[in-house]
C-alpha cells in the first residue's frame, strides 16, 4: 500500500495510526490535534478515518450509538468477501451488535462477566502469575511482556471458554493475526479469523455431542431467546469475541503498567505502603495506560461538530486520547494514585462499554499484585529496547526488566 | 458537627452501563444486580461518614447516572 512510507504533512488531516512514531508513543500526536482548531482529526489513509480525540466527544459518539453503530468495530477497513460463505455472518455480539438485538445479546453473556461471577478466577489466576514468575525468577532478567503478561489472559480465557490450555500458542498468533499484524495484512487477518471460527466450529460440534456441566459454550448452545434457541452463529460470535477481544487487551495492559512499575518505583513503595489504594490505582493505571481504540461506522449523513461524517465512514474511538484529555482530568499525564475525578473511559462508554472489564480489571490487579510480591524492585535494562504493538491495541511487546535474585520466598 | 446529616443517593438505570466505578470507590454503598449494573445499598441514605466516598463515585462514573441529594 506504500502508506506507512509517506510522511505526515498534517496530523489533523493526514494521521496515520501505523507510523512506527505513533505506535510507540501516540500521545503527542493526540496533544496537538486535541488542542488544534480541528479536534476531530480526519485521514484518507488506510481506507479512510475520523479521529475524534477530545473526551467530551468521544463519550458523545460512544452514547449516541445509533447514529454510530458498532457493526464495525475494528480500526481497519473490512476484508473484501470476510462477510460472505458460511460462516461470514459471525461477528462478536454483543459488542458487534446494534439494537434490538443488543439486548438479548448482553444479557445473555453479562452474568458471566459480573463482579460476582469473575471473583472465582482470582486464586487460579493468581496461581497462574506464580508460576510463571517461578520460571525466571531465579534468573534476574525478565521479559515482562512475552514472559508474563502475554500468558495470563489467555489461559484466563481458554479456561472460561473449558478449551484446552495446550491452545495457547495457536490462541496467541490467530488474535494477534486479527489485530496486530493483520492490520495490514488483510489475507493474514481474513486466514487467522478463518482459524478462530473453524476451532470454534469443533467446540460446538463437540459440546453438542458431549454437553458439560457449568460450561460456558453448553449453556450458550441450550441458552433460550423468547423460547426459541439461539443459533450457532451468535455463540460462534460470542467465542470468536471472548478470544479476540479479552487477549491482545489485557495482555497489553498488564504490559504496560509493568513498563511503568519498573520506571517508577515511588508507585510500587506506594502500593506496598497503602494496600487499600490497590482498586484506585488499577483504574488510574487503567485511564493512563487504556489499550484499545474501538471504530464506529457511521449510519447516515451527519454533519458533527462541524465534521461533515458520511453513511459508511469509520470512526475511531480514541479511548486512550480521551483519558488524557486535560478538559477532563487535571494533570491528564500524571499517574496519580489518589485522584478524586477519574471517570475514564478505558473500557469504552455508553451500550457498548467491554461487557469484560470486570475480568480484565481482576486480571491486571492480580497480575501486578502477584509480581510486585515476589518481585518488589525492578527496572527496565534498556528502555530503548521496549517493543509496541498499536493503532487497535496498544501495549509493549518486548519488555526487559532485570532484578535482584535474593531468594524470595514463594 | 453536622454528624446527623445524610444525603441521599440514586442511580439512573437508564444511563448505567455496568462501569462498577461507583462500587469501586464506594463499596459500602453501591453494589451489583447479577448483570454487573449498579445497584444502591442502604435504602440509598447515606451516612455521613461515606459521604466523601460517594461523591468520589459520583465523580467516577462515566456515564454520569449517579444524583446525589443533599
Amino acid at each position: 500500500m506504500g502508506e506507512q512510507q509517506r510522511p505526515v504533512a498534517d496530523l489533523t488531516t493526514d494521521y496515520d495510526i501505523m507510523d512506527p512514531g505513533f505506535i510507540r508513543d501516540p500521545f503527542p500526536a493526540f496533544d496537538e490535534i486535541r488542542e488544534s482548531a480541528c479536534p476531530i482529526a480526519h485521514t484518507e489513509r488506510w481506507g479512510g478515518s475520523w479521529m475524534p480525540t477530545r473526551y467530551e466527544d468521544i463519550v458523545a459518539i460512544a452514547q449516541e450509538h445509533e447514529t454510530f453503530t458498532s457493526r464495525g468495530i475494528l480500526v481497519m477497513p473490512p476484508v473484501p468477501g470476510a462477510a460472505e460463505g458460511a460462516y461470514g455472518a459471525v461477528a462478536a455480539p454483543p459488542i458487534t451488535s446494534d439494537p434490538p438485538d443488543h439486548h438479548w445479546h448482553r444479557r445473555l453473556i453479562l452474568p458471566v462477566f459480573s463482579p460476582q461471577s469473575v471473583a472465582r478466577f482470582e486464586q487460579g489466576t493468581r496461581d497462574l502469575c506464580n508460576s510463571l514468575i517461578d520460571e525466571f525468577i531465579a534468573k534476574g532478567t525478565a521479559d515482562a511482556a512475552g514472559d508474563y503478561a502475554q500468558h495470563i489472559p489467555v489461559r484466563v480465557i481458554a479456561t472460561m471458554l473449558g478449551v484446552p490450555l495446550e491452545m495457547e500458542e495457536d490462541f496467541t498468533s490467530w488474535v494477534r493475526g486479527v489485530l496486530e499484524q493483520g492490520m495490514t495484512d488483510p489475507e493474514l487477518r481474513q486466514a487467522s479469523r478463518m482459524n478462530i471460527i473453524r476451532f470454534f466450529v469443533e467446540q460446538l460440534e463437540d459440546r453438542k455431542q458431549n454437553p458439560r456441566e457449568n460450561d460456558l459454550i453448553t449453556d450458550l448452545l441450550n441458552a433460550k431467546v423468547e423460547g426459541a434457541a439461539v443459533d450457532d452463529i451468535y455463540v460462534l460470535g460470542v467465542c470468536n469475541l471472548m478470544l479476540v477481544a479479552g487477549v491482545d487487551t489485557t495482555w497489553s495492559a498488564i504490559g504496560s503498567t509493568l513498563w511503568h512499575m519498573a520506571q517508577h518505583p515511588e508507585h510500587r513503595r506506594m502500593l506496598r505502603e497503602r494496600p487499600e489504594l490497590w482498586p484506585q490505582a488499577v483504574e488510574e493505571l487503567l485511564r493512563v495506560y487504556a489499550p484499545v481504540t474501538m471504530a464506529r461506522i457511521v449510519d447516515h449523513d451527519v454533519e458533527h461538530q462541524g465534521c461533515p461524517m458520511k453513511a459508511g465512514d469509520r470512526v475511531l474511538m480514541s479511548f486512550p486520547s480521551a483519558n488524557r484529555d486535560p478538559r477532563q482530568f487535571e494533570r491528564p499525564d500524571e499517574v496519580d494514585f489518589e485522584r478524586e475525578h477519574n471517570r475514564h473511559v478505558a473500557f469504552g462508554a455508553g451500550i457498548h462499554r467491554c461487557a469484560g472489564s470486570n475480568l480484565a480489571r481482576l486480571e491486571l490487579r492480580v497480575a501486578l499484585q502477584t509480581w510486585l510480591e515476589r518481585i518488589p524492585e525492578f527496572e527496565l535494562v534498556d528502555p530503548s529496547s521496549v517493543t509496541w504493538a498499536g493503532g487497535q491495541v496498544r501495549g509493549p511487546r518486548r519488555c526487559m526488566v532485570r532484578f535482584p535474585t535474593v531468594a524470595t520466598p514463594a | 458537627m453536622g454528624s446527623l446529616r445524610t444525603v441521599r443517593v440514586t442511580v439512573d438505570s437508564g444511563s448505567c452501563h455496568g462501569h462498577q466505578m461507583c462500587a469501586i470507590a464506594a463499596p459500602e454503598v453501591f453494589g451489583s444486580d447479577e448483570l454487573g449494573y449498579a445497584t444502591v445499598l442502604l435504602n440509598g441514605d447515606v451516612p455521613a461518614d461515606l459521604e466523601n466516598k460517594v461523591r468520589r463515585a459520583e465523580a467516577n462514573c462515566p456515564e454520569r447516572a449517579i444524583r446525589i441529594v443533599d
